[in-house]
């Protein structure tokens, strides 16, 4: 069945102890996990919505990633642990813990090929593993300011980080050395009034044929302490790297906290913040959303099913929803 | 009772008196006997030994007590950051502090303060002023109580009321009411030396001596039937403005060492801290170092790992060089806010205004080393022992510099009590 963005709506709510930080769907699409603010990572059965509690992390969880087979799950953490679990065991316990960065990670992606994953953080260093047994195999650096995301290229080649300062850097991940770089400033401020950086790459993502990437963030904030700013994502031609859109959504103030490609071909974010949560649909063909969803509350993340229907965000009012892009029935 | 140097009589107005009046006597000469005492040796020495001092470092916007000096980690309020040991067994502060945290034993916490206040403005008048705004009292700010409180001879070629602000124009504050403007603050627009302090480069020295000598013949003549409070403060600040522009290098931390310049940081914060260290070195009684902003509304962590990033080191710096110099019991230490900020963590991962149960650091002088005072709840969200609010803090911090803060000073035969007389100072604090 094609999605339909237009149909979207909240079939499902459930309810963590505390706000939502992140969730994601394992690639088989049987449970969606939740990182909240009481350390506790929850995996809910999207047959029942049966909640199982993971805990291990003694900060906030930030990050979560899969195993391409799905059988392991990856949580990155400000106590800046990585933590392995069995995705799917009845009571998930730690399988191996790795203290991975001097401050907090804040994203993690599996490479394509199933072999590597790869840690970004607060000491501004992108780290690369191997999946299956902990060992670190790179450490990139070259950031100035925190990272906030981390990606790789469908073709497992490439991997790609993007900072607080709005620099994303595309790394050969074979040599581990530097390829090029891609300009994402309009997603950061320094705010001379303040004294304060805001902004900085929070979400990237492939389309499908993998000739366009995005960047994901914030834009227009002349007061970054009280959250007057506006969610922005840059479209940019892979090869070229040529800026092809800079997509916004109408009437809201926010940030995007997740996007994602659709197979399709539109895309996909979630917004939250002052303006309140939104779920917003583009096209290539303009900057404006073609469609958004009102969300109940500010959402913080988001993931896209493997079916293609349904999209999990994650909000602060303890609850991650499950909308379908398909009319009710 | 303090008295006001004002035409009131007093021996110390009489001191005044005759300093200027030897002043204006012997023009530019005895200007440097009058104010400039801090170039003869003894008085130096006497300066190292006595004078007390204040720096106050100002956390712009309110510092949330969970990321400094009360952290509840693991707690639904606690947010993301660990909790450290410090140098004192038993004290833990928030993990964005690891340098400070090397200092504790030089600090004291407070750490149930409630000043019934969730504005900026009004918050930080009751913090600055220890005593809630009226309509019906201007009062003044606590740098200009501790400069006419801590004054002598020695500490006279300088202001003694500095603010050290990241911006702003510089100038001079409006905020010593009846002590009069010689006590207002002076502020140092991001560091740099006052405005108008330099000579214009049109006006040569000879030139600005002769014109010097003509102002004060004229104040001269004018004083002989008119002289007041108002006219010896002007006359005042013109001398001390002569004495600052001699001694204009104080404000330049260019003519520090290097490695205290690379160990404070080359940015504004580091660079203000050593201006700090600066002042007080060279006589400067109160000195005030603005860190902003702290008004995180919106990603709450974020910005204090920015801010408070900034923070720790110079801070450290300054809390260890003062000890090590041997000036820390003469001087105190102040870091606080308007307010702290909620335990609630919002939606934008933010947290807003709180004067409810919040903390602020002390140090130096007369404060009890390595001590805290005061407790809140699991969460934060109360204080459950040893609250204190603005007006004990305010008399606090007079008591650690020796200061008498339940007398009176007289204005105009005026008594006026010097700190809230409803409140009293929190003796747990002080040594």
């Amino acid at each position: 069945m094609d999605a339909n963005p237009q149909a979207t709506h909240i079939v499902h709510q459930w309810k963590c102890e505390s706000p939502l930080i992140n969730c994601r769907f394992e690639p088989a699409g049987k449970f969606v996990f939740t990182a909240t603010e009481d350390f506790s990572i929850y995996r809910f059965a999207m047959a029942d919505g049966k909640r199982t509690t993971l805990a291990g992390h003694k900060s906030w969880p930030q990050a979560i990633a899969f195993s391409i087979d799905g059988r392991l799950m990856v949580s990155g953490g400000c106590d800046d642990q990585l933590i392995w679990w069995g995705t799917g065991d009845e009571q998930p316990k730690p399988i191996r813990k790795i203290v991975a960065h001097r401050g907090w990670i804040r994203a993690l992606d599996v490479s394509p090929d199933g072999k590597l994953i790869a840690s970004a953080g607060n000491d501004s260093l992108v780290k690369v593993w191997n999946i299956e047994n902990g060992e670190l195999v790179a450490t990139l650096t070259g950031h100035a300011k925190h990272v906030y995301s981390v990606a790789f290229h469908p073709n497992s080649k490439w991997l790609l980080s993007g900072d607080l300062a709005g620099d994303v850097r595309q790394w050969d991940v074979q040599s581990g050395k530097l390829e090029r770089q891609f300009d994402a400033k309009p997603l950061t401020t320094y705010n001379s009034g303040q004294r304060v950086d805001y902004g900085g790459v929070r979400t990237i993502a492939f389309n499908g044929d993998q000739s366009q990437v995005v960047f994901g963030g914030l834009h227009k904030a002349p007061n970054p302490l009280g959250a007057v700013n506006e969610p922005l994502i840059m479209r940019f031609d892979w090869s070229s790297q040529k800026l092809l859109r800079s997509h916004t959504i109408k009437g809201v103030k926010g940030i995007i906290w997740g996007s994602a490609f659709h197979p399709q071909g539109f895309l996909v974010g979630a917004t939250g913040g002052s303006g309140g949560g939104f779920l917003g649909f583009w096209n290539d063909d303009k900057d404006e959303e073609f469609h958004k969803l009102k969300m109940p509350n500010t959402a913080r993340a988001m993931d896209l099913h493997p079916d293609g229907i349904q999209i999990a965000t994650a909000h602060h009012d303890r609850c991650v929803r499950i909308s379908f892009m398909k009319p009710k029935t | 009772m303090f008295k006001c140097t004002y035409a009131c009589g007093s021996d110390e107005h009489q001191i005044a008196r005759r300093s200027f009046l030897g002043m204006t006597a012997t023009g530019m000469g005895a200007i440097a006997g009058g104010l400039g005492m801090l170039a003869q040796p003894a008085a130096a020495k006497k300066l190292a030994s006595d004078q007390k001092r204040v720096i106050v470092v100002n956390m712009a916007g309110g510092l949330s007590q969970l990321e400094s000096w009360d952290p509840k980690p693991g707690t639904p309020t606690g947010g993301p950051f660990r909790a450290i040991p410090t140098s004192v067994p038993g004290i833990h502060i928030c993990e964005l502090l690891p340098e400070t945290a090397k200092q504790m034993h030089h600090l004291a916490l407070v750490r149930g303060v409630n000043i019934h206040e969730n504005d900026h403005g009004k918050g930080g008048y009751k913090m600055f002023y220890g005593r809630p705004k009226t309509p019906a009292a201007e009062y003044p700010r606590l740098g200009a109580v501790m400069a006419r409180t801590l004054e002598s001879d020695a500490t006279e070629s300088l202001p003694g009321h500095i603010n050290v602000t990241p911006g702003g124009g510089g100038g001079r504050g409006n905020d010593s009411a009846y002590l009069g403007p010689r006590y207002a603050s002076i502020s140092l627009d991001n560091g740099k030396p006052p405005q108008n302090s330099k000579l214009p480069d049109s006006i040569k020295a000879d030139t600005d001596g002769r014109r010097q000598a003509f102002r004060r013949a004229a104040n001269d003549a004018f004083l002989q039937r008119r002289r007041t409070a108002f006219t010896d403060a002007y006359t005042h600040n013109y001398e001390q403005a002569l004495q600052l522009m001699q001694r204009r290098d104080v404000f330049d931390i260019e003519k520090e060492p290097q490695k205290d310049r690379d160990r404070y940081g080359s940015h504004d914060f580091g660079r203000h801290c050593l201006l700090a260290r600066r002042l007080l070195d060279s006589g400067v009684t109160f000195v005030q170092v603005t860190h902003t902003n702290y008004d995180t509304h919106n990603e709450n962590f974020n910005f204090h790992l920015e801010q408070l990033g900034e923070f720790d080191t110079p801070f450290a710096c300054l809390v260890n060089d003062l000890a090590e110099r041997g000036m820390l019991d003469s001087t105190l230490i102040v870091v606080l806010s308007e307010f702290g900020r909620t335990p609630r963590i919002n939606q934008n991962y933010g947290r807003d205004h709180w004067g409810t149960a919040w903390s602020i650091c002390m140090g130096g002088a007369k404060v009890q080393r390595g001590a805290t005072y005061g407790k809140t709840n699991d969460q934060g969200t109360a204080v459950t022992e040893g609250e204190v609010n603005h007006a004990q803090l305010f008399h606090t911090y007079l008591q650690a510099v020796g200061v008498d803060s339940e007398k009176q000073i007289d204005i105009d035969g005026r008594p006026v009590p010097l700190a809230d007389p409803a409140f009293h100072p929190v003796k747990e604090l002080l040594a």
